[in-house]
């Protein structure tokens, strides 16, 4: 019997049509739990590093996460895993929504597609019964309206459905995946889905999914539940208003947007517009937003609402959750309007809401700069908007221009020549990060841009402060309930953090400091994507319902097997090791790990270099950014260390 | 019939609080798996979200009646140009549909409050709805006095009704047998 997890994975492959049912083993849960873990220890040991993102050997896994669809809140993580073709290294998208449970419900826990199909197809999984079916009537569909599509035809509206839009079907290097509320977005998950010819996976389950100790398990869960209401009624004061609550940001319910419009780049991640939020434009947006909303949702077992539904006039309805509502706007130096009108035709195309309007912004650039001309530009409308949705429209379709930049800024400008690279100067490891461009270099900021295997600020920032509280009385007061922290240095470290003077930014966390900072936040985000549980209860939000302390319990109660935090913090670094490990073999190396030229306009090099040397031997690597063999051998990782031996990627005796 | 005090309980759904999340499915399942908590599917849990974004409806629909036989009409609702399911609002456990029977045994599934020794300070579904969609009330009223058909009792009609007397008979004979 397998608690908290089902303990069957669904082989599909497309090129034959064979479909199977397989076993786990639970070795694997004791030593990756599940999710970004599992998935990690498949692609190592499946997808060897000579693997082409369009190969039929790429995998595209979904997964759900080990405490997935039980009652622990906001367990409701799809972790999609394949070869990025835009990073070429190992990605991993995460989704909220309905998936994972549905999928688990269903009776498993990974849905593992390999192969190609030769013709468009579909996946309908019901519980055992599991069927590829056609779906050239669906080829060119929006990914909302596919979803809809599938769930009339097969006539059951409690069907939930992942779907590509036209942009995966195209392979464009940033398609999503998009389901419900939600989408796996980065890293261009779709175009892998589309190349595989898989338009679509319909699953309903209606299996159960049990816990081993069942008491212990459901206290736990109520626990979290009530300090969620406890955290939602206590906003944390002296940050602005998105940190001061859990979630992922609540960027559908708060209008206020002077930080993010004043802070943040427009157009092609340059432009700072300072004083841009006036009274009028507040009003203006305000109106929009509000306008826009009909409703904010949520996630599978989640009470919290980050999503919306968004109906304008003209335009069928969809969903949308976090900054996607500002990308656009942004990008086209636009308004909130616009950006909400696109932002449907882009969620049904099916694209990523960072990559997608900078590689638009990045081609106006580029024209304005006479790099591109008139005649790649044949068609086009001379307003400002009806640009975008023009170059929108081209790129999910891969016409004209539209083939080029369809592979996303570092590949385009690589193609296009003629100094278009300084033009794609937003990218870590050739992926588009949000818009920001900042002042003086911040070290803990600078450890996680450049290191985070994802690629994503988001996905690895958290739970402690972005900023010192200016008197030591409110950082008293900020640690006196802040039992989250993995130890009471970190606690210190705030209480000593000054906006100005000897103990200030960017000397002061110092760097052992910094280290110990950003390791604790990573880790976090490593055992939410294994566990399945969303990051906005956790390792994203300040003092979250989950922690280090928490967790342990949460698996142990859940799934039978006695785990402490110690070995909690065990399985994260094996699972982080792994992770790196696949890349490292895929020729990923400490030049990969540099965030933005400009991020910061103020750099410092030479404690950079300390920084980073300090971190990576903090993490177990040598100076190049290799796993140790020695840290890969105290992980049980031994097979790691063999295939770097053979690869010649670690000398033997060498560690 | 004598008159008696009785206890009527309320859950008030507010659907404009809703947001689709299923934290109720999920909490009711668990509570009345055995033993408690042991599993969850919002398969076997007695409220099902009827639950459709685009179409921005989100109704909770509680498990009612047992019905032996399904009516002799269908209900078909239209809200906002959008034809729903036959009979997708309707609270009964209905031998026309799946919904609000045990997926293995196809037991009806009826909502009880969840009554329990010691009472739940409020229905599970409600604890957990902690956006107040579902608010719980409880009143006092006189009623009339009527005998109380117990849930073994329900759950044996609908296999009566499913499979005939006799067959059951034999079945359980069977069965009492084996043990
Ligand atoms: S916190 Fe927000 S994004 Fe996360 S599960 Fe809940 S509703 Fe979804
Ligand atoms: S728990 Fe409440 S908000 Fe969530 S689906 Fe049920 S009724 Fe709606
Ligand atoms: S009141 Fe109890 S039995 Fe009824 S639906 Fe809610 S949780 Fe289930």
């Amino acid at each position: 019997m397998r608690y908290a997890e089902t303990g069957y994975n669904l082989e599909i492959d497309l090129s034959t049509g064979n479909i199977e049912k397989v076993e786990t083993d639970p070795k694997w849960t004791e030593l990756y739990l599940g999710g970004l873990g599992t998935n990690a220890k498949i692609m190592w040991d499946r997808v060897p590093p000579e693997t082409e993102p369009f190969s039929p050997d790429n995998l595209l896994i979904f997964s759900s996460g080990l405490l997935g669809a039980t009652p622990a809140v906001g367990a409701n993580r799809t972790i999609v895993t394949a070869i990025s073709p835009q990073t070429q290294f190992m990605a991993y998208s995460m989704m909220g929504g309905f998936f994972a449970s549905e999928m688990k419900y269903a009776g498993y826990d990974k849905i593992i597609i390999r192969g190609k199909s030769p013709k468009l197809v579909y996946l309908w999984i019901s519980d055992d019964k599991v069927e590829i079916r056609d779906a050239s009537h669906l080829a060119g569909k929006g990914a909302v309206e596919t979803q809809e599509l599938i769930k009339q035809e097969l006539k059951d509206m409690r069907i939930h459905v992942a779907a590509i839009g036209l942009a995966g079907e195209n392979r464009v290097f940033f398609a999503s995946i998009e389901q419900g509320r939600s989408s796996a977005s980065r890293q261009g998950l779709g175009a892998v889905m589309g190349d595989k010819g898989l338009k679509a996976i319909a699953i309903r389950g209606k299996k159960d999914i049990s816990i081993a100790r069942p008491e212990e398990y459901i206290k736990l869960c109520d626990d979290v539940m009530q300090y969620i209401q406890f955290r939602q009624a206590n906003p944390i004061p002296g940050v602005m208003p998105i940190l001061s609550i859990l979630g992922s940001p609540q960027e559908m319910l708060h209008v206020d947007e002077k930080w993010h419009t004043e802070n943040f780049v427009w157009g092609n991640a340059r432009v700072r517009r300072k004083g841009f939020w006036t009274e009028e434009i507040e009003k203006k947006w305000e109106e929009t937003q509000l306008g826009a909303r009909t409703r904010l949702i949520s996630c599978y077992n989640c009470p919290l609402k980050c999503g919306a539904t968004i109906s304008i006039p003209g335009i069928s309805r969809y969903m949308m959750k976090c900054f996607s509502k500002l990308t656009y706007t942004m990008a086209a130096f636009s308004d909130l309007d616009f950006g909400f009108r696109i932002a449907q035709r882009a969620t049904e195309y099916g694209i990523d809401g960072f990559s997608g309007p900078q590689v638009m912004a990045f081609a106006v650039e580029l024209k304005e700069a006479g790099i591109l001309t008139d005649k790649d530009f044949e068609g086009c409308p001379s307003d400002n908007e009806g640009r975008f949705y023009w170059l929108l429209d081209r790129i999910v379709r891969r016409e004209g221009i539209g083939e080029v930049l369809a592979d996303g800024t570092y590949w385009a400008a690589k193609k296009i020549g003629q100094g278009a690279e300084e033009f794609a100067h937003n990218n870590i490891r050739k992926h588009e990060q949000a818009p920001l461009k900042l002042g003086m270099i911040n070290p803990i900021y600078y450890l996680m841009y450049s290191t985070n295997e994802k690629s994503n600020i988001t996905q690895i920032e958290g739970q402690f402060p972005q900023a010192p509280y200016p008197e030591r009385e409110q950082r008293e007061e900020f640690v006196k309930d802040w039992f989250q922290v993995p130890n009471d240095r970190i606690k210190e470290y705030f209480l000593k953090w000054e906006p100005r003077g000897e103990f200030s930014m960017p000397y002061y966390p110092g760097i052992q400091e910094c280290c110990e900072i950003v390791d604790w936040m990573e880790r976090m985000h490593y055992i939410d994507d294994a566990v399945g549980v969303c990051a906005g209860l956790s390792s994203f939000p300040l003092k979250p319902p989950y922690h280090i302390h928490n967790y342990p319990n949460f698996v142990t109660a859940g799934t039978g097997i006695e785990i402490d935090e110690a070995e909690l913090v065990k399985i994260s670094k094996r699972n982080r090791q792994l992770v790196r490990a696949n890349n490292v073999r895929r020729g990923l190396r400490r030049a990969d790990d540099t965030p933005p030229e400009d991020h910061w306009k103020k750099r410092l090099p030479e404690y950079e270099k300390q920084l980073l040397d300090a971190y990576f031997e903090f993490k177990g690597w040598d100076m190049d950014g290799v796993p140790t063999k020695e840290s890969l051998q105290s992980l049980d990782l031994n097979y790691v260390v063999e295939d770097f031996e053979q690869r010649g990627i670690i000398k033997d005796g060498q560690d | 019939m004598a008159k008696t005090k009785k206890i009527i309980k309320t859950i008030k759904i507010d659907i404009e609080k809703c947001n689709g999340c299923r934290a109720c499915e999920v909490i009711c399942s668990a509570f009345h798996a055995n033993p408690r908590y042991s599993s969850n599917n919002p398969e076997r849990s007695r409220i099902r979200m009827i639950r459709e974004p685009l179409n921005d409806i989100y109704l909770p629909v509680y498990a009612g009646e047992y019905a032996p036989a399904e009516c002799m009409g269908r209900d078909i609702y239209v809200l906002d140009g959008r034809e729903y399911e036959e009979c997708a609002f309707c609270r009964a456990a209905c031998p026309s549909r799946d919904l609000f029977h045990e997926p293995d045994s196809g037991l009806p599934l009826k909502c009880d409050m969840c009554e329990d020794d010691p009472p739940q300070e409020e229905p599970l579904c409600v604890k957990w709805c902690i956006n107040d969609a579902l608010i719980y009330e409880v009143r006092e009223e006189e009623v009339e006095e009527e005998e109380d058909i117990d849930e073994v009792e329900i759950g044996l009609q609908s296999l009566v009704d499913k499979h005939g007397m006799q067959k059951l008979v034999e079945t359980i004979t069977r069965m009492s047998l084996k043990d």
